[in-house]
Parts: C-alpha cells; structure tokens; sequence
C-alpha cells in the first residue's frame, strides 16, 4: 500500500472541493452558533452564514490571529460544552498568556488520523520502531506524533525531548527505525554521536520526521549526510490541530496540506489581500471538521507558497513549500526582510561551517546593525589569524550577497550557541522601538 | 619538529584563565605560549609537555583546538643572535608565518619557535646552515 487512505488522500479535485465546501458551511455555522466571539466579529463584518455559498466566499469571513485566541483565554473560542472536551493543550506563553487548544473525541481520532497518515507518507508502518523525541506534555508534537504512530501499529519509544546519550543508547539498542523530532534537536543529535564515537550507519535509522520549526534544503542535507537517513518536513500548529496538517511525500518537493480537513489560503501579511496562485505569503488555515476548537481563517505567520500541480505520488491534496520563514520571525534591517532560514542556506554552503548561529540586532544612533554569530568548528578553524579573517569575510560577503544588507559576522567558540531540545531561537532583537 | 596546539578563543574574560587552569589541572606543563588577536577572537599557540593528552583534554573541555608543526631553533643569547638566523631565513627564502620565543632554560641559548610555510624545505635550509633545530622529544622534555 502507498497510501495511509488512499479514499481520502487521492480524491479527485472535484470531489475535495464538494467536501471542502460541505464542512466549510458547516463550521460556519457551528461557530455563529456556539461560539459569542466569532459571532460578533461575523457581526461587525456584516456577514452571516447563509453568505458562504462558494469555497471561494471564505475571502468574506474575519480571520483568526493569535491575539483572538489570547482575548478569548482560556476557553473563550471553545464551541463545545467543556464536558465534551478531553484534552487540553497550551503554548509555552513565553510572549504573553500561552494559548489554550481543546480536543474533543472525535477532535483526537482525526488528529491520530492524520499524523497516522504523515508518517505513512514518511515510510511508517507497523513494523516500524519509532523513537519521538518530540516533548511529552502541554506541546503538541509530543503526544501528536505518538497516537499516529500507534494509530498506524508501529512501535513506538517515547523518549521526549532531552538526554541526548541516552537517546543514542536506546535508538542502538532498541533500533528505532525513524527518528521524531525538531531538525535542530536531530542535528544535535548527530553531533553527540559523533563525540561519542558511533557511526550512524551502524544504526537502524532509516528516516526522520522534522518539524515544529522551519529548516531549509541545506539542512536536509546535511541531516541526510549526518545521520544516513531520508528526512521529512511535517508541518502543523496546535492551533490548528498540532502536527500533521501537512507532509512531505517520498517525492519531497513540498508538503501536502491534508485539505479534507483544512482549506489553506496565501495572503499578503501586509494588505491581507488574497495572493494569485504561486505567490510567496502567509499561510492561512481553516479547519473544517474540528469540533471544540474550530477556526476560521487562522493567520499562521508562516510564509510559503501553494502549488496546486497534480503530485506525481498520486495524492491529490496541494502541496505548501517548505516553510520559508515566520513573518514574526523575519527582522527588518534597513527596510530589508531577513529571515533566519536564510542565513541557514548560506552557512551550510560553506564548506566546514555548522549550522549553528544566531542573529543579533541592535540599533546604534539611528542604524540597524546585523551580526551574525557563527561557531568556529575544528573543521574550518586555523592556527593563523590571517586564514580565519580571510572565512570571516567570505561568511560575510555571501551572506551580503543573500540577504542584500550588510552583515557583521562574528566567530565565536563552539558550543557557545544554544542547543535547543524544542524551537531554536534564532533571532535576538535588541533594538528599542 | 614538533607540535604546537592552537586554540581558538573568543575575545571574552576569563577564556585563556579558564585554558590554563584546565591543562594545569591535568599536570600539563606549558612551555611556550603566544596569542595573536583581533578585536573579535584571539588564537592560543602553545608548546606543552604531552601535546596529545592536552589536545584531548581542551577538546574535551569544548575548545577547537589543533595541531600544527612548527620548528623549534637554537639561537645564540647575545645581541644579533635572532638577527643573524632570521638573514639566513631570508636568503633561503622561508616565509615565517609566525614566530614566538620559548621560556628560557639555558644562559648561552635562546629558543625560538618558528611556523613556517613549507617545514620540510625549512628543515632543509637550516640543516644547510648548521642552524640548530631542536628535536620533537627534546623540546618537550625542557
């Protein structure tokens, strides 16, 4: 079997927007209904849900922010009695009170069924032993990843986030065959393999799941390199359900959007204009078949593109590029958008140089100042100053040339950079606005 | 021949405090040292007693480090003693990439370690010269 449900991932076009539509007038509904805050905002557009008579009549509907959903703490956006609720999950809430998602049972059942379905996509089955290394707990990615994985029979090592040696103990001794969890964490990984001696062929790992942060092409090859697997991108957001909103397929050339659940759009994050077909934007999610926490066109903040060519996997659901960037995550330098993601592409095409880096801003007078600190490994390291001003440049001239701002490019000790078992902070601000 | 470690450091307090005392915790004897900064980082060369334990133990201690050969000279202790080696560096054409001078050990003799470009054609040259290298084993034992 190449499909996890073939019914639903390869139904024709036709068909999928039939559904889409179907489930769209029925979330609307449901959430006018049961939920006060979507009414009054519905309200003060002047729309109601007998206006949704076409897919395309979703452009009338308010959208979703974050800020909705921090208004509406805890339960505010709940459109079932919380008796029917059975679980609760929530962000970390470093930036503000943390958002709060609830599932009902029939919320969980979809949720395992697409997580089940992306890691068949990734080559799960039920002879698979599948080590998650995602955290156990309030996030999302940890007990996400786990029900699909038993939804679909296979093993599974539910190790959580952290202890790295022990993480490499276990994926030797019980021979995990796919590996779980943010890239970040897997590239860290790879190097404490190293440190300890093993070589990862020795190892049964044949694929790894990556998501919960953006990772670029170069980061897939050097995880492939380093770790001697096939690396997925998953995508998805507990807002929206939590992973599995969207997967990679063995052809990897973007990720299907699991679209008899979700209707994605792209807008501009500016004018919140709908973008013509191809066009890079921010992500907007519908869900149309939640039932404790539907939403109606969340802005995710995550920048890509949609392309609705037919896959040639034979599933029919569009496929987003990777992630290319968060719109909170991109700096503005001088007018310039720079996300870290390219900072990423440009350290890893240099040989010799780790993806580890961070980016600092701060203002000084009335001038933005990039730097970019990146780790010296043993690899590119010399004992003459002369080498080591001469790579300094050339980090700082290809990065120049990427992102089209001037960059200060700082060398600094290995191991000085976090290391981060969740999302990797990337970007320190330091300017005052 | 013999076997300097470099070390990178971050131009941060405390980073060549905290090299020191972790190679003098080991027993590790520093015989000769140099650094050469700029406003960002700095490099750490030195000669120790036992180069590979120590460059396993600031590995371990999460410093980059490496190996690099350099020569290590005989020169007399007198006025124009360094001058006199260096012109005959010259005129063989060595390129000295750096040089630094090794704590003394004895009153007619100076030690000066020297990177040169190419080790064998110096090795070569000084041979010629009958200027005296000090050998890999004996430098260490100093």
């Amino acid at each position: 079997m190449l499909y996890w449900d073939q019914e639903k991932e390869c139904m024709p076009r036709e068909n999928l927007r039939e559904l889409q539509l179907r489930r769209l007038k029925e979330t609307v509904y449901r959430v006018y209904a049961f939920v006060p805050a979507y009414r009054a905002k519905m309200d003060e557009a002047g729309i109601k849900p007998d206006d949704i008579n076409s897919l395309d009549d979703i452009k009338y509907l308010p959208f979703t922010t974050k800020q909705d959903l921090r208004d509406n703490y805890p339960f505010g956006l709940f459109a079932i009695p919380m008796s029917e609720v059975i679980r609760i999950h929530s962000s970390s809430g470093t930036t503000g009170k943390p958002t709060v998602v609830g599932y009902s049972r029939k919320d969980l059942d979809t949720w395992a069924e697409l997580m089940a379905r992306a890691l068949y996509s990734a080559g799960a089955r039920k002879r698979s032993v599948i080590q998650n290394a995602y955290g156990y707990g309030l996030f999302t990615g940890g007990l996400g990843m786990h029900y699909g994985a038993e939804k679909i029979g296979a093993s599974v090592i539910p190790t959580s986030g952290g202890n790295s040696k022990r993480q490499i103990m276990l994926m030797q001794d019980f021979g995990s065959t796919l590996l779980t969890c943010t890239p970040s964490y897997a590239l860290f990984l790879a190097e404490i393999m190293q440190e300890m001696g093993i070589d990862p062929q020795d190892l049964k790992l044949e694929a790894g799941v990556f998501g919960a942060e953006p990772w670029s092409e170069n980061m897939r090859r050097e995880l492939e390199s380093k770790l001697h697997i096939t690396a997925f991108d998953i995508y998805g957001l507990s807002e929206i359900i939590g992973p599995g909103v969207a997967i990679e397929c063995e052809r990897r050339k973007g990720l299907h959007i699991a679209e008899d659940h979700f209707i994605p759009e792209i807008i501009d994050p500016v004018t919140r204009e709908i973008l013509p077909e191809g066009s890079q934007g921010e992500l907007v999610l519908t869900t149309i078949t939640k039932e404790a926490l539907p939403i109606i066109r969340y802005r995710t903040r995550d920048l890509t593109t949609l392309n609705h060519e037919i896959c040639p996997c034979g599933r029919t659901h569009v496929r987003m590029h990777k992630v290319l960037g968060r719109s909170d995550d991109m700096v503005i330098i001088r007018g310039v958008n720079v996300f870290p993601s390219m900072v990423e592409s440009v350290l890893l095409n240099i040989p010799g140089v780790e993806p580890f880096y961070v980016l600092i801003v701060d203002r000084i007078g009335n001038l933005d100042i990039l730097e970019v600190q990146v780790e010296v490994s043993e690899r590119i390291f010399s004992d003459e100053v002369r080498k080591l001003e001469e790579l300094g440049k050339h980090i700082t001239k290809e990065l120049e040339s990427a992102l089209g701002v001037s960059v200060k490019v700082r060398l600094v000790e290995p191991k000085t950079l976090e290391r981060s078992e969740g999302k990797a902070k990337r970007v320190i601000d330091r300017r005052i606005f | 021949m013999a076997k300097q470690l470099s070390v990178f450091l971050e131009n941060k307090a405390g980073r060549l405090a905290r090299v020191t005392s972790v190679l003098g915790e080991a027993g590790i004897n520093i015989r000769a040292l140099s650094i050469a900064d700029t406003s960002d980082f700095g490099i750490l060369r030195i000669i120790v007693n036992d180069p590979s334990q120590a460059y396993t133990i600031l590995k371990d201690a999460g410093f980059t480090v490496s190996e690099t050969e350099v020569i290590a000279v005989r020169v007399q202790d007198t006025p124009g003693g360094l001058a006199a080696v260096l012109e005959q560096m010259s005129n063989a054409n060595l390129n000295i990439e750096y040089m630094y001078a090794f704590l003394g050990t004895s009153e007619e003799d100076a030690l000066v370690i020297f990177k040169i470009e190419d080790t064998k054609k110096a090795r070569a040259a000084f041979k010629e010269k009958g200027i005296q290298v000090i050998e890999e084993q004996e430098l260490y034992r100093l």
